[in-house]
């Protein structure tokens, strides 16, 4: 009688002695990080709890800050043996930084059927070829205006070299204002140019010509956004899904899809070395690229499938909302990974100066 | 008559403090456990980061190289590090020319009188940088701004915009410092003897000149440490230079977060972080000996001698 009840009790005590040794990550709980503010509120509110009440599977969001901050902070922590979150919505850039340093779980193509879907650009592979990442939404930057200071949007981003001192709001960074390839698009006729150093150097030079006409070279979003809502910065380069939520809901603000195209930028969701939720991670990568999924996110959050359009159930006019037929500039990720240190120091002397 | 019994007082408590077994020693322990864990080996990891081998498309790896340090040292971040100093030093300077005489008229007021003083000057000390920096950003604003109610009373004809820019970058390092200097003074100005002041009148001084002959001399070290304390204060901020600041006052803790954060490069974000410990602590002993020198002998106009 005591043995009997003194074993389940033995049991339970070295269950939780186990669960304790094993760290947190041991609870049935995975942790996806997206954006902090209104990607992670979005994601809770319309995707999160579908896919735990069609998987089972619980999820705690991540409020992850810009590509690169969190690129560092799941490096050191993986470098610990900790996962801050399992699985994570990476940008391009970051994703590929994370590559060279073997931060990603090779995933298992054999239990993602629907990676059918996704456009081949955003199958992400590493060097050797494994499988890292998986398109989880597009984005794209683009013109965008207060409408009280400019009733007329313009039609091109060579409108921000006009005659309009102290007016724009600019990204600090070159990996993540894609200046230089919206530079090399409007007055070099592509980002070809941008294959040599002294190409680079053109371009910087005709960048720098904006500097008077820069009024904020910003790195905090939050901090863009209301002064272009308010007017006091009327003119710079956002993020047409967030710049389209806030012109809904009545500010005077417009994205503007100029004749160069907009800045076509995309997360893939990736997951940490340090992950003991593989099997989950799965689950949802998988889940996450089945075009229904896809349609809903394009509806509840304003970004772009990375579903090829055919699998879609858009309709043209909800399509046309999230993106633009027009061809997109694509950023040069290969020139940050080969030359990013060099362009860095250049970009500091001679840009944002 | 106090005076002598104050020794012996001392010594008993000393003794009293040494024959209580181990714990004394365990609390007395505990600041240079927590120096050590907390600050010096965390800055050896650091100085050590700062001589790791950058992999440009990655992260980094453990080496020894003198590349990153010589990048820290290279003109640009001079410049960036001359800016910072000065920058940081206008910005003390200008708080010690508000805090101490405001500090002195403060504790020459009667205590009561004081404390509404003291209250609001802790509150202020407890609004964070980020906040301080987000609030001036909406107050130097056009849209929003402080222009907009001078031009409400007509002494200006339309809004304008005073951020971000120098001027925003200093008043704001003054807002947040100001506090700090004036709760850092006012323990030695509360302490100093109103007579002396007063004496001085007495013998033909104006208060103006009895404050400078008299009672600046006395607080000069305090003052002194009180300028270094502000300026590390001060040369460390972030968010304020970043947030009101143009490129060009982007200090060294805008770059080294910029390094750190944004491009991921963290063996050249530790050696910026070393070059400037560095220069900040020799600039803040500079300033307290400043304060601990010998000074020239002021004297009364028309009185010399």
């Amino acid at each position: 009688m005591k043995l009997a009840l003194a074993r389940p009790l033995l049991v339970a005590i070295a269950a939780a002695a186990l669960a304790l040794a094993a760290g947190t990550a041991a609870a049935q709980t995975l942790k996806i990080a997206v954006y902090g503010g209104y990607f992670q509120d979005s994601f809770d509110a319309h995707i999160f709890p579908r896919f735990t009440e069609e998987t089972g599977i619980a999820v705690e969001s991540i409020a992850a800050p810009t590509g690169m901050a969190w690129l560092v902070q799941l490096e050191t922590a993986a470098r610990a043996g900790q996962a801050p979150a399992d699985v994570s919505m990476m940008s391009q850039g970051p994703l590929q930084r994370g590559m060279t340093s073997d931060l990603w779980v090779a995933l298992d193509e054999s239990r993602l059927p629907n990676l059918q879907y996704v456009r081949p650009a955003l199958v992400n592979r590493n060097s050797a070829g494994a499988l890292v990442g998986v398109g989880a939404v597009s984005w794209y930057v683009t013109l965008v205006t207060n409408t009280d200071v400019y009733p007329e949007a313009p039609t091109s981003w060579a409108e921000m070299w006009g005659d309009h001192r102290n007016s724009l709001g600019l990204l600090a960074l070159p990996e993540n204002s894609f200046l230089l390839e919206i530079t090399a698009a409007t007055f070099f006729g592509g980002t070809d140019v941008l294959d040599t150093e002294e190409g680079i150097l053109q371009v910087v030079d005709k960048l720098a010509e904006l500097q008077p006409n820069v009024q904020l070279w910003y790195r905090d979003e939050g901090q863009f956004q209301q002064a272009l809502q308010s007017g006091e910065i009327p003119m710079g380069q956002y993020y047409h899904d967030v710049t389209g939520i806030a012109a809904a809901e009545g500010f005077p603000v417009h994205s503007t899809f100029p004749a160069e195209g907009g800045v076509l930028d995309s997360g893939s969701w990736a997951v940490s070395r340090a992950s003991s939720m593989v099997d989950e991670a799965h689950v949802f990568i998988d889940w996450f690229s089945r075009p229904e999924i896809q349609d809903l996110v394009a509806r509840m959050i304003g970004t772009a499938p990375t579903v090829e359009r055919e699998f879609l159930s858009l309709s043209d006019e909800e399509f046309a909302m999230v993106s633009d037929a027009s061809t997109p500039i694509v950023p040069r990720y290969d020139m940050y990974l080969e030359r990013g240190d060099w362009l860095n120091q250049v970009w500091a002397e001679r840009v944002t100066r | 008559m106090s005076a002598p019994a104050a020794p012996p007082a001392i010594s008993s408590s000393a003794h009293a403090a040494s024959g209580d077994g181990p714990w004394p020693h365990v609390l007395l322990a505990w600041p240079t456990v927590a120096l050590t864990v907390l600050f010096l080996v965390p800055l050896g990891i650091i100085a050590a980061l700062g001589f790791f081998r950058r992999i440009q498309a990655g992260f980094f790896e453990v080496a020894f190289v003198t590349d990153n340090y010589a990048r820290a040292l290279d003109a640009f971040h001079l410049e960036r590090l001359a800016v910072s100093v000065v920058l940081a030093l206008a910005a003390t300077l200008v708080t010690l020319l508000l805090a101490v005489p405001f500090t002195y008229l403060l504790t020459r007021r009667p205590r009561a009188r004081q404390v509404p003083y003291l209250v609001l000057v802790l509150a202020s000390l407890s609004l964070s940088e980020v906040i301080v920096a987000f609030a001036w950003s909406l107050l130097l604003s056009r849209t929003s701004g402080i222009s907009n109610l001078l031009v409400a009373v007509g002494l200006m004809d339309r809004a304008a915009s005073w951020s971000p820019g120098l001027a925003a970058v200093l008043l704001a390092y003054v807002f947040i410092a100001l506090p700090l200097a004036i709760l850092s003074l006012y323990p030695t100005f509360s302490r100093l003897d109103q007579e002396l002041p007063e004496a001085a009148g007495t013998m033909g001084a104006t208060p103006l000149a009895g404050f400078v002959t008299v009672v600046l001399p006395l607080v000069r070290r305090a003052v002194a440490a009180t300028g270094a304390l502000v300026f590390i204060f001060v040369l460390g901020a972030y968010v304020i230079p970043q947030t009101l600041g143009r490129p060009a006052q982007w200090t060294m803790p805008v770059h080294i977060t910029d390094q750190a954060i944004m491009k991921n490069h963290l063996p050249l974000a530790a050696s910026l972080a070393i070059v400037l410990l560095v220069v900040s602590s020799l600039v803040a002993v500079a300033i307290v000996a400043l304060g601990a020198g010998r000074w020239p002998r002021l004297a009364l106009p028309g009185r010399a001698r």
